[in-house]
């Protein structure tokens, strides 16, 4: 199947250079490319199906004031227009500047292959990286720490960081990760614990999982993050506890002997009933993503340069509000791609429009990216994962979604 | 009959072995399993407040904030909630910790826990933080021993899930309040949200072949599935209790998976939710997932047949449904399958140790702090079941560190060794009890016992 798709680069002039020489494009790419294995890579979850008309509401489409009603944003203070077509939600000032910055990318219409409407199934498929759910126990993200160019120097125990006592399906699998949430118990002694490994040798789950725990144990306690965890734990609202995980994984990954990829999640985002417009349930779940991605950008320091942050959700939200002001289960999503070393400043893929025909199954929207397009492009450009090794192993029956060029 | 039996009936379908439990059913731990099914069903010693009647005085603090015109203000309305809620929660979570920790029908109670836990709702939605507990009490509990069919109805039809889903508000879009409204220029409708999970979750499941439009048919079908008061939007009927609004209700037939049901109010849902519950695909759906929490993370195939067949052959009949999962072979090989979830070890401690559960809320810290507050699994699916999803290193380091703190309280209380024969039987490894008897000091020995493999198991 021949997908057209059509990079759609808005702002900054990019719109004709790009169509006319990619071959530019491409050269300032890598140039401007991190050593191998160097590059940091952040996947932050959203569960619950974020609402992309919401956080980037496509106020130019002549049918979405229609279809939004009275959650419409068109006309609410502090929206900050992209482009002609799409504008930001006034509670994302930090992706606002991102974008100034040309640092974010926005990746409207996007979806996994999964087209039904089960948030647990599209999450499995979203982290599977399959085209069907259930399909694989691993995650794509710890497949892709197999083909990682490790820096020779550098010995990487763990290239692979989950924040968070769980570990998400996406980091799932047969290279070993670290997990890391912070802890007000105290630590294990020392006797004791040489005792427990002992206890653990001929359990090949329980050892092996007690070698990880100390590895980023020892990670986290080196970067004093147990007792910046505890003090920054003073704020217990939903924007204290998305900043505070976003500081841990950047304790991580600004080590230079650190973890190179790691991935956090949030949950909110299933906005049935009354999500609110500029205020609201919604609107404060997009400030504390947002202030997250800040914390994220200034603890990383220097590193944010080398640094990609992709946020995605399992699917998006209907294109009409229902009957409670709020929007049932969808299918064309929106992601943000950011970070030091985006090529942002711009959308991504084709924009389907919101008329009644263009809409998938009369009520969605469309997608025209596979959000595994995307994955690709920062995995082969930007994380230097080879093309082979990614269509083989991390997606291995995504033909139907070439690679992404430029991201990065 | 083998030794392991007793200790599989107690730690793998039962919330752990108390002191003496193991010995007592040494020499018929399957008929010990079987004869917990007889006679009504446990219920909580406390005696708590109906949830209609928390609601009520939720939703009269509403109407007097917004009589004092604070209703516009979003933030105040949920903190006065949550202020309102947090009481109620407490006691009732504390209620069934207790009743978890005391039950010598322990079964039971982890199968009051697994309907709870199949029929979720989310605490970390302010509206139902009051209500979670009374919807397990009053809808879960009394049906743990009859059919799902019933069950099923209790839990659709109580506001803590009515509330959950936002189904109290869906309007059928003829409605006469859609007519109404539309007239005065507004649009409301339909919010699809409980028909989705109903058939997803609740019956079917995912791959219980049913479409978009099912969703739609069932959502339609449950329009005016609402609850009382006695202001605003929700004016009529008992405040806090199930309220059918036939003026929300979608008027005319629905064809729900083929089959028509003809316009009759509240009866058209009702008679959908028992035909879904007595469908093959809800049978199959509820045999993997009782399989799955109870023997293995991948459900032996031979041991799901039986318990779908017994369901569907007695009509969906709770327990000659479980007395089907007691008679597979499976349930009773290979032990230690399952890793316990964070509330699983919390239970099978306290009741391994004989604790006292306190009466605060902060005697409840422990389940938030190894990762499983009560009542939040964050999703109408429930906390998941499978050993992946719990034992991850950081969970495992939680729990580790934990169990170092309760060593140290209580190991020089008790005698490990003792102990661990008691709440394991033959599940207690060589290796364990060489460990156990060569520790540094009590505390040492108690943490061991309660950080081995054995006891993370079940």
């Amino acid at each position: 199947m021949d997908m057209k798709r059509r990079e759609l680069l808005r702002g900054a002039g990019y719109a004709a250079l790009s169509v006319a020489v990619p071959g530019i494009l491409a050269s300032r790419v890598s140039f401007a490319a991190p050593a191998a294995g160097d590059a940091r890579f952040v996947f932050v979850l959203l569960r619950g199906a974020l609402d992309g008309l919401a956080a980037v509401p496509p106020v130019g489409d002549q049918d979405y004031r229609q279809l939004r009603g009275e959650l419409a944003l068109n006309d609410t203070a502090g929206l900050v227009p992209l482009d002609d077509l799409f504008a930001l939600h006034p509670s994302l000032p930090f992706l606002a500047q991102q974008w100034r910055a040309q640092q974010l990318a926005v990746i409207h219409a996007t979806a996994t292959p999964y087209r039904a409407r089960s948030h647990f199934d599209a999450q499995d498929v979203l982290e599977n990286g399959l085209a069907l759910p259930h399909a694989s126990r691993s995650g794509w993200l710890n497949r892709a720490l197999g083909g990682m160019p490790h820096a020779a120097a550098i010995p990487l125990r763990h290239a692979g960081v989950a924040l968070g006592a769980g570990i998400p399906l996406v980091m799932r699998g047969e290279n070993d990760v670290a997990s890391w949430a912070p802890s007000r118990l105290p630590q294990l002694e020392d006797d004791t614990l040489q005792r427990l490994s002992d206890l653990y040798a001929s359990d090949v789950v329980l050892s092996r999982r007690l070698a990880d725990a100390l590895a980023a144990g020892e990670i986290a306690s080196e970067a004093g993050m147990d007792a910046g965890m505890n003090a920054a734990a003073g704020g217990r609202g939903a924007e204290a506890q998305v900043s505070q995980t976003a500081k841990t994984a950047a304790g991580f990954l600004a080590r230079e002997d650190g973890p190179r990829i790691a991935v956090f999640e949030t949950t909110g985002w299933d906005t049935h009933a009354n999500q609110g417009t500029d205020k609201g349930a919604l609107a404060l779940r997009l400030a504390a993503l947002d202030a997250g991605l800040r914390t994220l950008c200034t603890e990383l320091g220097p590193v944010w340069d080398r640094t990609v942050v992709l946020v995605a959700t399992e699917f998006g939200r209907t294109a009409a509000i229902n009957g409670t002001r709020g929007t049932d289960h969808g299918t064309g999503a929106a992601a943000f791609l950011l970070g030091g070393a985006v090529r942002g400043g711009r959308s991504v893929g084709d924009w389907p429009g919101l008329s009644q025909g263009a809409l998938y199954e009369g009520r969605d929207l469309r997608p025209t990216t596979d959000l595994r397009s995307v994955m690709k492009g920062v995995l082969r450009d930007h994380v230097g994962v080879a093309p082979r090794f990614i269509d083989s192993v991390v997606f291995p029956d995504s033909s139907a979604a070439p690679c992404l060029s430029g991201l990065v | 009959m083998s030794a392991a039996d007793a200790a599989v009936a107690a730690n793998r379908f039962g919330l752990g072995a108390r002191p003496g439990e193991l010995a007592a059913i040494s020499q018929h731990a399957r008929d010990a399993l079987l004869a917990q099914l007889v006679g009504p069903a446990p219920t909580l010693s406390e005696s708590l407040p109906a949830g209609s009647t928390l609601l009520a005085q939720a939703l009269a603090g509403r109407a007097e904030a917004r009589a004092r015109a604070e209703g516009v203000d979003a933030v105040r309305v949920v903190k006065n909630l949550r202020a309102t809620y947090l009481p109620a929660y407490t006691t009732e979570v504390l209620a069934r910790f207790r009743a978890a920790v005391t039950s010598e029908r322990s079964f039971v109670e982890r199968l009051v826990q697994f309907w709870s836990n199949h029929f979720a709702v989310s605490v970390d939605k302010v509206a139902v933080l009051g209500l979670a507990g009374a919807m397990e009490r009053e809808a879960i509990r009394p049906h743990v021993l009859g059919t799902f069919a019933d069950m099923l109805l209790a839990v659709e039809q109580h506001p803590a899930m009515l509330l959950y889903l936002d189904n109290q508000q869906s309007i059928g879009p003829n409605s006469a309040a859609a007519r109404l409204a539309g007239r005065r220029g507004k649009e409301i409708g339909l919010n699809e949200n409980l028909g989705r999970e109903i058939l997803e979750l609740h019956t079917l499941g995912v791959d219980g072949e049913y479409s978009q439009a099912d969703v739609r048919a069932l959502a339609t079908l449950l329009t005016g599935w609402s609850i009382g008061g006695d202001a605003g939007r929700l004016r009529g009927g008992e405040p806090g209790e199930f309220f059918f609004r036939t003026g929300l209700h979608e008027p005319g037939g629905v064809t729900l998976l083929g089959r028509r049901y003809a316009a009759g109010g509240v009866e058209q849902g009702v008679q959908a939710l028992h035909d879904l519950a007595l469908n093959p695909r809800t049978a199959r759906h509820l045999a993997t997932k009782l399989v799955r929490h109870f023997v293995a993370d991948d459900p032996p195939a031979a041991a799901v047949e039986r318990v779908a067949t017994a369901y569907l052959h007695t009509g969906g009949d709770l327990p000659s449904t479980y007395r089907a999962l007691i008679a597979a072979p499976e349930s009773w090989q290979s032990p230690l399958t399952k890793f316990k979830t964070p509330a699983d070890y919390i239970h099978s401690t306290w009741r391994a140790l004989s604790l006292p559960v306190g009466t605060g809320l902060r005697d409840l810290r422990v389940f938030e702090e190894l990762g499983q507050r009560s009542f939040q699994p964050g999703s109408p699916a429930g906390w998941p079941d499978r050993s992946a999803d719990w034992d991850g290193s950081a969970a495992l380091m939680k729990r580790l560190e934990w169990a170092q703190g309760v060593g140290q309280r209580l190991g020089t209380q008790v005698d490990a060794q003792q102990l661990g024969a008691a709440a394991l039987g033959a599940y207690l490894t060589a290796g364990t009890q060489r460990a156990i008897a060569r520790a540094a000091d009590g505390a040492q020995a108690l943490t061991l016992l309660l950080c081995s493999p054995e006891f993370m198991r079940r």
